[in-house]
């Protein structure tokens, strides 16, 4: 999770930028997943004999997570491009010496 | 049929609308039916607020599930009153931006804004209707992906980068809510807000509960721009186009404003979060912090759009020091600053596009004189301006008199006056616009002919909420009346679930 931060605050290429928060947002996924285990459970299937499960709840919002996440590495990708063609770099220190000429 | 599921229209019809809009090929199609839509979700929102004034409190199990399994929709004063203000600025915004978009954004994206803009109003409601925890996460996505993309829509490369920034920022935010959530999940076993607040057992100390309400408090005040995570805000409002940036202004952070009061009050129990925890001074020094440096910055700003930018932080700041006075009125003057903020910088900023449509800047050197060649728009922006600086017979002066108030009830005499002082800077950084427009000579390179009103398309919802400004300034029984049950309510709500968690631990 800290991994993943780390990047997204220091990185300086948007592209890694949106790395790092893919990392991050990743990290939070399995955190919820994790939530879902039961000691000694199985899948959540019903079949005869098996008394406990696992809880199948986290991993359905994750399932929604992951989506949003998805929309949104493709929403800063999308930006990506075209602050590539306005400015012709995707270096962060680059094109804000660029905004300061105007 | 309608009635029975009143309460899930204002989020179906936008959201189903959304997808209609990239269909219709003309943008004057588009913009009809966008703002019938949306005017049509303001009708529905008029309906709720007037069903939950009467009944207090509608709930309605999506998809037939009951509530703690399945989500359920909850509609009580505070969020039918938000809701009201929010869809009803949308439906103005919609109004005015046939004409302001024509000249910002490039007529081939004109689909995108509004299949954007009904899907963040979507998102929008859906955070103020919902009573489930991770839903609320769901709809804060789906409303601030819209965000990045109107933000995005900008006729300046620089906001693309802002709008960047905000994505960043904003999922960021969102994150760390979801990881909120998930400790709460953790500790609970359940997601619904009353079945949370039933469950968090307040008297028994637990780190993961405490962890889980710092992610969160972290994470909402990146989406509501509270000092010193409003980094993101400036930027994106200057760069976006000004129909959006009214939008937002008006919308966006309120709606965070709310998650915030959502969590304090209903989930987490306000004498966990402020006598606890501490909540209510780590909020009140951030939000005078917030009142005096972000007004400070608005003060030295050139561009116009930055100035109320800057503002809003600033604003934000009232609200947040209205809640942290932990009383019915400070929470009601946060209420009602909703209100009347929405009105009052969604007039600022309609006036603003209004110059920039025909001036075509929005820098302060470009308002010289206007108040003689655009006189509507001027006065709007002065009446508009005297609601923010909180001159008496404008809706600023009543949210401000609550605070006042309600800080003069806890004996908070230093907080009454930094309040008081803090609308000296507002007078100052509005001043320095009215000023220019009213006191100094169009710079000669204008061209006075094409410099003339606004069309009065732009004018008519402009007008309207500066009227509203006046209205709600004079006739105050409505609003007050609205936020003082939503925020009597709130406390009662927060004080039986603490009630109730005590017989559960007993």
């Amino acid at each position: 999770m800290m991994t993943g931060f780390y990047i997204v605050i220091s990185a300086n290429n948007l592209v890694k930028k949106i790395v790092g928060l893919n990392v991050f947002q990743t990290s939070v996924f399995m955190l919820y997943i994790s939530m879902g285990k039961v000691n000694g459970g199985t899948a959540p299937i019903l079949v005869e004999g098996v008394t406990t499960y696992s809880n199948p709840l986290p991993h359905v919002l994750i399932l929604t997570a992951i989506v949003v996440g998805v929309a949104t590495t493709s929403v800063g990708l999308a930006l990506i491009i075209r602050i590539k063609r306005a400015y012709g770099t995707v270096e962060e220190n680059e094109f804000e010496n660029q905004d300061d000429a105007i | 049929m309608l009635e029975q599921h009143l309460a899930t229209l204002p989020i179906l019809l936008p959201l189903i609308a959304a997808p209609i809009t990239l269909l219709l090929g003309r943008s004057l199609f588009l913009w009809i039916f966008a703002t019938a839509i949306s005017a049509l979700a303001c009708y529905f929102s008029w309906q709720l607020l007037a069903a939950a004034l009467t009944e207090s409190v509608l709930s309605y199990a999506v998809g037939g599930w009951p509530a703690p399994w399945g989500i359920e929709l909850r509609v009580d004063a505070a969020n039918a009153f938000v809701l009201l203000a929010v869809s009803a600025l949308s439906t103005l915004v919609l109004i005015y931006s046939k004409d302001s978009i024509e000249k910002e954004i490039d007529s081939s994206k004109h689909t995108l804004y509004y299949t954007a803009h009904l899907l963040c109003l979507a998102g929008l409601s859906g955070i103020l209707l919902t009573g489930d925890a991770f839903n609320l996460f769901v709809f804060l996505e789906i409303s601030s992906l819209a965000t990045y993309t109107l933000v995005s829509l900008g006729s300046d490369r620089r906001c693309l980068t802002a709008a960047f920034r905000y994505l960043v920022m904003g999922t960021i935010g969102a994150t760390f809510i979801l990881i909120g959530v998930g400790m709460l999940y953790m500790n609970t076993g359940t997601l619904n807000m009353l079945d949370l607040a039933n469950r968090i057992d307040i008297y028994e100390s637990n780190r993961t509960i405490n962890t889980g309400l710092a992610f969160i408090m972290v994470g909402v005040s990146i989406k509501l721009a509270l000092f010193p995570l409003h980094m993101w805000l400036p930027a994106a409002y200057t760069h976006a186009p000004s129909a959006v940036t009214a939008f937002l202004a008006s919308t966006a952070t309120k709606v965070a404003f709310y998650v915030m009061i959502r969590f304090i009050f209903t989930i987490f129990g306000w004498n966990y979060v402020f006598e606890e925890m501490g909540m209510d001074l780590i909020l009140m020094v951030l939000a005078i912090v917030a009142i005096f440096k972000c007004s400070y910055m608005a003060t030295v700003q050139s561009n116009v759009k930055t100035v109320l930018a800057y503002s809003s932080v600033a604003q934000i700041g009232y609200m947040i020091l209205g809640v942290s006075l932990v009383s019915v009125t400070g929470l009601m003057s946060g209420l009602i600053h909703i209100f009347n903020h929405a009105l009052m910088k969604g007039a600022l900023f309609m006036a603003v596009g209004a110059v920039f449509y025909r001036v075509g800047s929005v820098d302060i050197n470009a308002f010289k004189g206007l108040g003689k060649q655009m006189p509507l728009t001027m006065a709007a922006f002065t009446i508009a301006g005297l609601s923010i600086i909180g001159v008496p017979l404008t809706v600023g002066f009543v949210s401000k008199w609550y605070l006042v108030t309600a800080a003069l009830e806890q004996q908070h005499w230093v907080v009454a006056a930094l309040v008081l002082a803090g609308s000296l800077l507002a007078v100052v950084y509005i001043g320095r616009v009215i000023e220019a427009a009213y006191f100094q000579k169009p710079p000669a390179s204008r061209d006075s002919n094409q410099v003339k009103e606004a069309p009065w398309l732009m004018l008519a919802p402009m007008w309207a909420l500066v009227l509203a400004n006046i209205y709600f300034g004079i006739d105050t029984s409505l609003t007050t009346e609205a936020a003082r049950s939503a925020s009597e309510w709130l406390f009662q709500t927060s004080a039986i679930a603490a009630a109730s968690s005590v017989e559960v631990s007993q």
